[in-house]
């Protein structure tokens, strides 16, 4: 395992110290060692938008704080929740007095940590809302959506949260954009290399050499089938056959796209499929209207890629549109 | 049969030897199922537990609190909370008192349960920490209403606790990122239920060496 790192059980703390000092025109450090937020948080006038969520997934979470985007950010460790205690600090630190809207992904562990901090935010006199997102369609089946995993569309949920609360909406406004960003979401991902926590030294499950896994999860969770590796045009069409028929998305309808890199395979690659996934989208009448394709939310040196396709309606394009400058998603 | 709270703070300098010994055993159970990284996040929270009890007296219960807020601060993950809460309610259940007996003990754990009970939604069966820690409260009030002494009242509780542990492995997990592998999680133990079996059984032991 030729890692570079400094000690296996410190990279949070040693990737974070990296990242404060590359970053300072964007992102500023708290009290609280497990949390970064935006420079200018809290944003007078505007509900808070935070979100956190285990480390592993760079850029995600910390690097989508920044204008019109999130405020703060609790980390974890690799694949592990935040802690309460760093949840609580990043709503304190996005808080500027209209509410804080709390936007994560659906895991066992986030979901008990934003549920304790909420108790305690609470009892500061912050009003908090939540959006769990839960865009992974290969997780669960569509009788059990709140089974389902968030992952890669979280980024269009913060992008919709993030700028619907730099127009100066009310929290509830802000927190009914970003759920209906994420009801109108569907990824799915195709891993092909497995990933190793440095701190753990050896990987947690296999891919075969020669085949792919459809469905894995962002930590490796199971997919839905293991099967031999094909072209990337057949792997574009294997993703949009799930999530396609799973919202459903239809002949004239306009969609945002995210095409992330799982880690370690090369944007080069993911350009290749995404040449198909838009080709297959405009023979169904399904207009692309924003694209996003590059390393948006990886898993470690995991190989693979993850397809997001978000509906739009006037609200979520006029969120998307809008300019933002984080470290990992600049709009100009 | 009791044994005093000062010396009790033995039970949670035991936790954290036992879980800092069975580290990488958790992660290779957790490594099964789950992400590999349960003996780590253990290890990284009972170890700075251990290291803050160093620095000052304590007491057990005084102990517990620094364990359970340390959990809760440090280690985030499900087993953060999860195992904060518990050791908040041994805590709770034994502040103020010299002697711990069986009925205290009992009440511990009982608040201890309550605490997993009301921030988790798992049942007994989800395969979790749960099978282990239920069948293992449930041994020691049936002990203590028998009229059993502490030392056997802790052998029939540690004994449950073991059987309940064991009995996740063949349970299909129905909670937690485990759950997502439906019947592909049967046939391995589960990692919460082994490290709340490793927690129970020091705990047994420590206290079962103090009663004499």
């Amino acid at each position: 395992m030729n890692r570079i790192v400094n000690n296996p059980d410190f990279v949070v703390e040693d990737m974070l110290k990296g990242f404060l000092k590359a970053n300072k025109e964007l992102v500023a450090p708290t009290e609280n060692s497990r949390v970064v937020k935006y420079v200018n948080a809290p944003v007078e006038g505007k509900v808070g938008v935070v979100t956190g969520g285990g480390s592993g997934h760079k850029p995600a979470f910390i690097g989508y704080i920044g204008r019109n985007m999130c405020d703060a950010v609790a980390v974890g460790e690799i694949f592990s929740s935040p802690t309460a205690a760093a949840f609580l600090d990043a709503i304190k630190a996005a808080d500027a007095g209209k509410g804080v809207a709390v936007l994560y992904g659906n895991y066992a562990g986030d979901n008990m940590n934003v549920k304790m901090a909420m108790r305690k935010a609470k009892a500061a006199g912050i009003e908090v809302k939540t959006v769990v997102a839960n865009d992974d369609c290969a997780s669960a089946g569509k009788d059990e959506l709140e089974k389902r995993r968030g992952v890669a569309g979280e980024v269009l949920m913060w992008k919709v949260g993030g700028a619907k609360a730099a127009m100066g909406a009310s929290l509830d406004e802000v927190i009914a954009a970003a759920q209906k960003a994420i009801n109108n979401t569907r990824s799915i991902g195709i891993g092909t290399a497995p990933c190793t926590i440095p701190a753990v030294g050896h990987p947690n499950f296999s891919i075969e050499d020669g085949k792919m896994e459809v469905g894995i999860g962002h930590h490796g969770e199971p997919g839905v089938e293991v099967r031999d590796i094909v072209p990337a045009s057949e792997m574009a069409k294997i993703m949009l056959d799930r999530i396609l028929p799973d919202l459903p998305f239809e002949s004239g309808d306009e969609v945002a796209i995210v095409l992330s890199g799982l880690g370690a395979t090369p944007v080069m690659e993911q350009y290749i499929v995404y040449d198909t996934v838009e080709e297959i989208l405009a023979q169904k009448g399904i207009k692309v209207h924003k694209a996003y394709v590059g390393n948006y939310f990886t898993s470690l040196e995991m190989m693979g890629v993850t397809l997001t396709v978000m509906k739009l309606d006037e609200e979520l394009k006029a969120c998307i549109d809008m300019q933002a400058d984080s470290v990992a998603l600049k709009q100009l | 049969m009791t044994f005093t709270n000062k010396a009790g703070v033995k039970l949670v300098t035991g936790l954290v030897a036992t879980i800092q010994q069975n580290k990488d055993f958790l992660s290779e159970v957790d490594g099964k199922i789950g992400d590999g990284d349960h003996g780590i996040n253990m290890n990284k929270g009972f170890t700075l537990c251990g290291e803050r009890l160093a620095e000052g007296e304590h007491d057990m219960s005084s102990a517990f609190m620094v364990l359970s807020e340390t959990l809760m601060d440090d280690i985030g993950g499900s087993m953060g909370p999860l195992y904060s809460v518990f050791f908040e309610g041994l805590s709770t259940q034994s502040e103020g008192k010299a002697e711990i007996d069986a009925e205290t003990f009992l009440a511990m754990l009982e608040e201890g349960l309550a605490g997993i009970q009301d921030i988790g939604s798992a049942k007994v069966g989800d395969k979790t920490l749960l099978d282990t820690l239920c069948p293992a409260v449930e041994a020691m009030r049936t002990a203590v209403e028998q009229g059993k002494d502490f030392a056997a009242a802790l052998d029939e509780m540690d004994a449950a606790a073991k059987a309940g542990w064991q009995s996740t492995e063949n349970m299909v997990a129905k909670i937690g990122r485990a759950s997502r592998l439906g019947e592909r999680s049967r046939g391995v133990l589960d990692a919460g239920a082994t490290s709340c079996w490793l927690i129970l059984d020091s705990m047994a032991k420590t206290a079962k060496e103090l009663l004499g």
